[in-house]
């Protein structure tokens, strides 16, 4: 395990490093963005075009912007139905390790949290899947905690190639993997990658991650790079909004997509949305914190710069949100939840990352997307 | 009514083809009613084989079903999908489309070309999406496509006819049916388009994003129905020069 001393811009030996100017061009950005600037006639301006450019993007993801959200909602449903019409996918996530390298400071997951560690065997991982299969389910994503030698990219690859026999849709967010493991993992039946940057700001990075290999920001500020590189079709972004300046981070998040989408124009792109929440009844007025307000400032900032962009809400948000969003921002929604290591067959083997606020089943999240005038959709991609 | 839409050999009394993703499932049977429609799309990627919310249990008996090869990004991917759809029944109508960008949704001539001609001499009746070139349509004849089916505008924006005279032209050239696929936003361009002699048109999203699905299904009817009885009219002129002076200018002529 690297030490904190390890400086983390500089790539670590055996991580890949692309010839890529992205990172110099979204960081070069957001370090210039200075939100105060903008007002209400910024954001007008912007709410009135179709496409909106990087500075319009900037004032909708404002403080000015803030008296605009029902606004910015109206426009954000427009341009939802008319990309994505009614539908909203289904999905669920299956955590097959919990093993991590990483003292993150933020997570439960961290190497030096002292919680229940457990690793799923190929039997238990294929008992899980018929499991959630059996719910209806065509789209999973496979997680693990972040440890190279605990859950290695063959036994990923493997677990990728069980879940390929039960679903249409594979996805995977893992540690951060060079174009050839990418490559691999493709092979095995995964076409889509989630890796998030937690934040963009470079020394905050540095604070939160104190060792392991994700205190590499460039590493990881790359792998949707890589995983296109390695054969992906699609690609989700993100940063943990809150641990640092959300706004700026949420910034970096649209450019890093953009920036992304125009040298990969085939690339399917989609956002999530993870949060700290703030402290209730924290006196200090923090203006880092990220409440339902602001965080649905974010997610619309997202489909109005990117209308084409999928926007994925997690089971951290209450189910009166979680309702709230699809259709008018979110395109897909995760059901039957398990946050635990393994748990949808079995107990769980491994204690959860995070809890989760929406413990609904996939017939009752089904069920409200009907009585929302909403049509759920279970497969939406075919791999050929 | 002699007045049939002919595409590969197969007649149609409609010239509404209807898009199928974007409105929920349940309304399908009323939106084909009240649309006239006889040819309904269907992304093959959305068919949930004995699964929840299958695309394919909802389309009735009778209906000409129209498999799309959406989410292929080149030729190859395009023609494994329409394999798998005539595999699974979904008969020989192929509505090709081959897309590698995910923003504009723009496709791709060049790929759509390469597909058209491998599937047609595989027996499907190709319907290729494309952007209207006269040259590239041509080369579609060639290739074998059934139809031709140019974009008014972008996927989903509801433009209208940005490419309108592009259209004309094909219209005026080539010897297929010329189906309008995207763009087409209301009634009154869905009319304009049939006015100018295009066969029939495809829409999707502007009945899907109505506030009444149904309702704007048989707007759409209605409006294809008059402009295409008055391309058969045949449009009365329009002066395009300010009005004929009551002295004409050529008065003068004695001989």
């Amino acid at each position: 395990m690297q030490s904190g001393n390890v400086n983390h811009m500089e790539y670590l030996d055996g991580m890949e490093a692309l010839d890529s100017d992205i990172m110099e061009k979204v960081l070069g950005l957001v370090n210039q963005y200075n939100y105060q600037y903008y007002t209400s006639k910024d954001v007008e301006r912007a709410l009135m075009k179709d496409l909106l450019t990087i500075e319009d993007y900037a004032a909708i993801l404002s403080p000015a912007a803030m008296p605009f959200l029902e606004d910015m909602a109206i426009k954000a449903k427009n341009k939802t139905k008319k990309h994505f019409g009614n539908s909203v996918c289904l999905f669920t996530p299956l955590y097959i390790s919990n093993f991590c390298e990483n003292h993150c400071v933020y997570c439960g997951f961290n190497c030096h949290n002292k919680i229940k560690r457990g690793k799923l065997s190929f039997a238990e991982i294929e008992e899980e899947l018929k499991e959630v299969a059996r719910t209806g389910l065509k789209e999973i994503l496979i997680l693990t905690g972040e440890s190279r030698h605990k859950s290695g990219v063959e036994y990923i690859s493997e677990a990728v190639k069980l879940a390929a026999k039960y679903f249409s849709t594979v996805g995977i967010e893992i540690y951060p993997l060079n174009t050839d493991e990418y490559f691999l993992i493709k092979a095995s039946g995964a076409d889509f990658v989630s890796v998030y940057q937690e934040t963009y700001n470079t020394d905050k990075y540095e604070q939160v991650h104190l060792r392991g290999p994700k205190r590499i920001f460039p590493y990881r500020f790359n792998s949707q790079e890589r995983a296109l590189l390695g054969g992906m079709r699609g690609v989700a972004f993100g940063a943990l909004l809150g641990l640092n300046d959300f706004r700026k981070d949420a910034f970096a998040v649209g450019l890093h997509a953009l920036f992304i989408q125009q040298k990969y124009p085939h690339a399917e792109i989609s956002f999530s949305t993870p949060r700290l929440r703030p402290y209730i009844n924290n006196e200090k007025n923090n203006p880092n914190d990220v409440h339902e307000k602001q965080l649905l400032q974010v997610m619309l900032a997202y489909r109005l710069f990117m209308p084409f962009a999928g926007i994925t809400i997690s089971t951290r948000e209450r189910a009166g949100f979680r309702d709230n969003v699809i259709g008018m921002v979110a395109t897909k929604i995760s059901a039957g939840v398990c946050v635990g290591v393994g748990g949808h067959k079995e107990d769980e083997k491994g204690d959860e990352q995070f809890e989760i606020s929406d413990p609904r089943s996939v017939n009752e999240v089904h069920q409200m997307i009907l009585n929302r005038g909403l049509q759920p959709v279970y497969t939406d991609y075919i791999r050929v | 009514m002699s007045d049939k839409l002919i595409i590969g050999g197969h007649k149609f009394q409609s010239r509404f083809i209807l898009g199928s993703g974007k409105f929920s499932l349940e309304l399908m049977n009323a939106v084909i009613e009240n649309g006239g429609a006889e040819i309904v799309t269907l992304a093959l990627r959305r068919a949930n084989l004995n699964g929840q919310e299958n695309i394919l249990d909802y389309i009735p008996k009778g209906i000409t079903l129209l498999p799309n090869t959406s989410g292929a990004r080149n030729a190859e991917e395009a023609v494994r999908i329409a394999r798998l759809a005539r595999e699974i029944g979904c008969g020989d109508f192929i509505k090709l489309e081959v897309i590698h960008d995910s923003k504009y949704l723009m496709p791709d001539n060049y790929e759509t070309l390469k597909a058209t001609e491998i599937l047609a001499k595989e027996g499907f009746i190709v319907m290729p999406y494309f952007y209207p070139d006269l040259n590239v349509a041509r080369s579609l004849v060639n290739a074998g496509a059934a139809s031709v089916m140019p974009l008014g505008a972008p996927i989903g924006s509801n433009k209208g006819l940005c490419t309108k005279d592009f259209i004309q032209i094909l219209v005026d050239e080539i010897d297929l049916p010329i189906i309008v696929d995207a763009g087409i936003g209301r009634p009154s361009q869905a009319c304009e388009a049939m006015e100018m002699g295009v066969d029939a048109i495809m829409c999707n999203t502007a009945v899907a994003t109505a506030n009444d699905v149904a309702l704007m299904a048989t707007a759409f009817k209605l409006a294809i129905e008059a402009g295409r009885a008055a391309f058969l009219a045949g449009l009365g002129r329009v002066l395009n020069y300010q009005a004929e002076a009551s002295s004409p200018l050529t008065g003068f002529l004695e001989e």
